[in-house]
């Protein structure tokens, strides 16, 4: 809570995130009776859980300053290598254990360039963008695999038994305590920021910056890998297309909950409340017979906006205070005239 | 350094360096293909990459105006699918409508599309990569709502532009230069001389080398960066009128993923992502070596997945060995050997 509390707009950022989450539920209900219901909620959160799992450590890249346009290609290629791992007959707990180390691979390679090479993460990762996905295409062409096991299915689709939540939205929980603690409370979160507001000045203070975006990048590349694995269970095909494009609606949730795209500031509350906003919202427009590439472009908006806005907003205030501040001059300087001038109007 | 002598020598600039040495590995990579595939040197080869490479020759120069200002445009495959899919459409329904009205049509949208873009970077301070990344999404899902699930086909268009790619200008042995690769050389040289001599065209390399000091030397920024985009859309609106010459059926997702093309060929061409260097040149060669890699793949029957694998890693390729040229550069060239040697790579942060 000390992260919110300590920059004043972000606080009210997150509030007006707030209103518009309950605006969107106001209007979802009223387009269908059946939204509020706890069992559309979790539907939401469960059709979308990989994105949301992604977002997580696509928080912290971009707090960090620098962004991974990669994720979406690395979950392709991970959910091709698992189906074709699968098909070869590799047991599964095998082939989930060797996917997850692809991840890692992938993302450790991209955050070599970036924090060991120092290249552009933008270009590094729009690189990875082509190339992970041409790999998915390469290992399965324009086949599929189906027909995982059933009790592997069962975790991505059921409850566990006893609980009234899918197993994946557990994992979801579970996950974003564990990056709500490393942001927000631990060394390490801190020093995402640091590196984030200004990556010398880190540096100086004696953060070992490479590392930091060396395990940022890596964790990208495990999370996305955990995401494939979540997307086999819960969708039960799998394709090089995978995922394709999911990069933006990432990106979107990210920017839309308050973190700034130049690195330094925003929270896991703020990307939270986004998730449940754009969530709610793609679900309302689903509601509304929307279809579904209409729906990209209104997110397309609203990532735009996200950014826009603030920034007119705050052009807006400079303006307001400067002004503000030059009548204030204007003020003083005619107060300081008339000081002056009296004892000179005095002694002759 | 060998290299570094040789380039105080003859007083080389980095960039040139780059260019002569993609035309290296262009003719190495020719060579090779040539000894590994029959009947390799025919006009027919060349003729087919030109074809090919047209397109994104002409959306790549767009894109380097803007990656010379240290911006990014990802909207172009959404902005060229969308103008061919309209102007499709209008040919469709009017077959009177005439050729030159058609071009206008397709730069027209192609324009006010980019407008928008440079609208919301350059005036609404939202960086190009978020812009972009909304405006690809935006642009593309107004191509669905347009076309509501029907889609352009060959027959229904008027003859001269099912036509237009076969129209040959000049024929050079066996060799023939078709329209559109000629239109592709001049846009080229046209805008590689404005950058050269227009004083409004230099100053977008101010700008990207450090856009501190060119607002505060008096460069009007935003007005040249919008001015950056308007460009871009209105060559990727071209490039829109060129796809549908070429390509003749147009679905939605016509053109998906050219802008992965567009960036690989401006980025192998040695325009810095981090801004201030490059040429149109550059951007050429580099569309032409990932157009020659493609067409030698399909004639030694590599599957065709392999395509996108192999220009990620170009892209990356380019992307090291510019880092790599660079410092390597600085150091030898450099007469104060204590200078910081990545000085580059700190200020850049993320290029957005």
């Amino acid at each position: 809570m000390k992260a919110i509390t300590r920059a004043n707009w972000l606080k009210s950022w997150e509030f007006l995130l707030f209103v518009v989450f309950v605006g969107v539920i106001i209007l979802n209900v009223s387009l269908s009776p059946f939204f509020l219901g706890l069992d559309n909620l979790v539907n939401v959160l469960q059709l979308s859980v990989e994105t949301i799992m992604i977002g997580l450590i696509m928080t912290l890249i971009i707090i960090n300053g620098e962004i991974d346009l990669s994720v979406a290609a690395v979950m392709g290629l991970c959910a091709t290598a698992f189906g074709l791992l699968y098909q070869n007959g590799t047991p599964l707990p095998l082939a989930a254990l060797l996917t997850l180390g692809l991840g890692l691979l992938c993302g450790a390679f991209n955050g070599l360039w970036i924090a060991y090479m120092g290249l552009p993460s933008l270009v590094v990762t729009l690189a990875g963008l082509v190339g992970y996905r041409g790999l998915a295409y390469v290992l399965l062409e324009d086949k599929s695999v189906t027909n995982f096991p059933d009790e592997f299915s069962a975790l991505g689709q059921h409850n566990l038994p006893g609980l009234p939540i899918p197993a994946t939205l557990i994992l979801f929980a579970f996950l974003f305590i564990i990056f709500f603690i490393v942001l927000h409370y631990s060394a390490f979160g801190r020093y995402v920021y640091v590196v984030g507001n200004n990556k010398t000045a880190a540096r100086f203070a004696g953060v070992n910056v490479r590392r930091v975006k060396m395990i940022l990048f890596t964790v990208s590349g495990f999370m996305s890998a955990l995401a494939a694995l979540v997307y086999a269970a819960r969708v039960g095909t799998v394709r090089p297309n995978v995922a394709n494009g999911l990069e933006l609606d990432i990106i979107t949730i990210v920017l839309l909950g308050g973190v700034s795209i130049f690195g330094g500031s925003g929270t896991l509350i703020g990307v939270g409340l986004s998730m449940l906003t754009v969530l709610s919202f793609r679900n309302g427009m689903t509601l509304a017979n929307i279809s579904g590439s209409v729906q990209t472009s209104v997110i397309g908006v609203l990532l735009i906006l996200s950014v826009l806005l603030p920034n007119l907003f705050q052009e807006v205030q400079t303006r307001w205070r400067q002004r503000h501040y030059s009548e204030q001059q204007v003020q003083a300087g005619k107060e300081r005239d008339v000081e002056t001038k009296q004892p000179s109007d005095v002694t002759p | 350094m060998n290299i570094s002598s040789f380039i105080r020598r003859s007083n080389m600039r980095i960039e040139q360096l780059r260019e002569l040495a993609l035309l290296f590995i262009i003719i190495l990579i020719v060579l090779f293909f040539g000894s590994q595939i029959p009947r390799y040197f025919t006009g027919t080869t060349f003729e087919r990459v030109g074809v090919n490479v047209s397109i994104i020759v002409v959306v790549a120069v767009g894109m380097t105006l803007v990656v010379l200002t240290r911006n990014i445009d990802l909207s172009v495959g959404s902005t060229v699918g969308l103008i061919a899919f309209v102007v499709g459409q209008q040919l469709s329904d009017h077959h009177n409508l005439s050729p030159v009205l058609a071009v206008l049509l397709a730069i027209g949208i192609g324009t006010l599309l980019g407008m928008l873009n440079g609208l919301i970077v350059a005036f609404g301070k939202v960086p190009a990569i978020v812009t972009t990344l909304g405006t690809l999404a935006i642009y593309r899902g107004l191509l669905f709502a347009y076309a509501n699930s029907t889609s352009i086909h060959t027959q229904n268009l008027p003859g001269w532009i099912i036509d237009l790619p076969r129209v040959k200008v000049l024929t050079i042995g066996d060799l023939n230069i078709t329209f559109l690769v000629a239109t592709a050389i001049v846009i080229v040289v046209i805008f590689q001389l404005a950058l050269i001599y227009l004083p409004s065209a230099r100053r977008l390399y101010a700008i990207g080398s450090d856009p501190e000091t060119a607002l505060t030397s008096g460069i009007p920024q935003r007005r040249l960066v919008f001015f950056a985009f308007t460009i871009c859309g209105a060559l990727a609106g071209l490039g829109g009128f060129m796809y549908l010459a070429q390509i003749g059926t147009i679905t939605t997702v016509a053109a998906q993923g050219l802008e992965l093309e567009v960036v690989a060929a401006v980025v192998l061409g040695g325009v810095s992502t981090l801004g201030g260097t490059g040429r149109v040149i550059g951007a050429l060669l580099g569309a032409v070596l990932v157009g020659i890699i493609e067409q030698g793949l399909v004639r030694m029957q590599f599957n065709e997945f392999w395509k996108q694998a192999i220009e990620g890693l170009a892209i990356l390729i380019a992307v090291v060995s510019d880092s790599a040229l660079r410092t390597r550069l600085r150091i030898s060239l450099s007469h104060n050997q204590a200078m910081p040697i990545s000085t580059e790579t700190e200020k850049a942060g993320p290029t957005l």
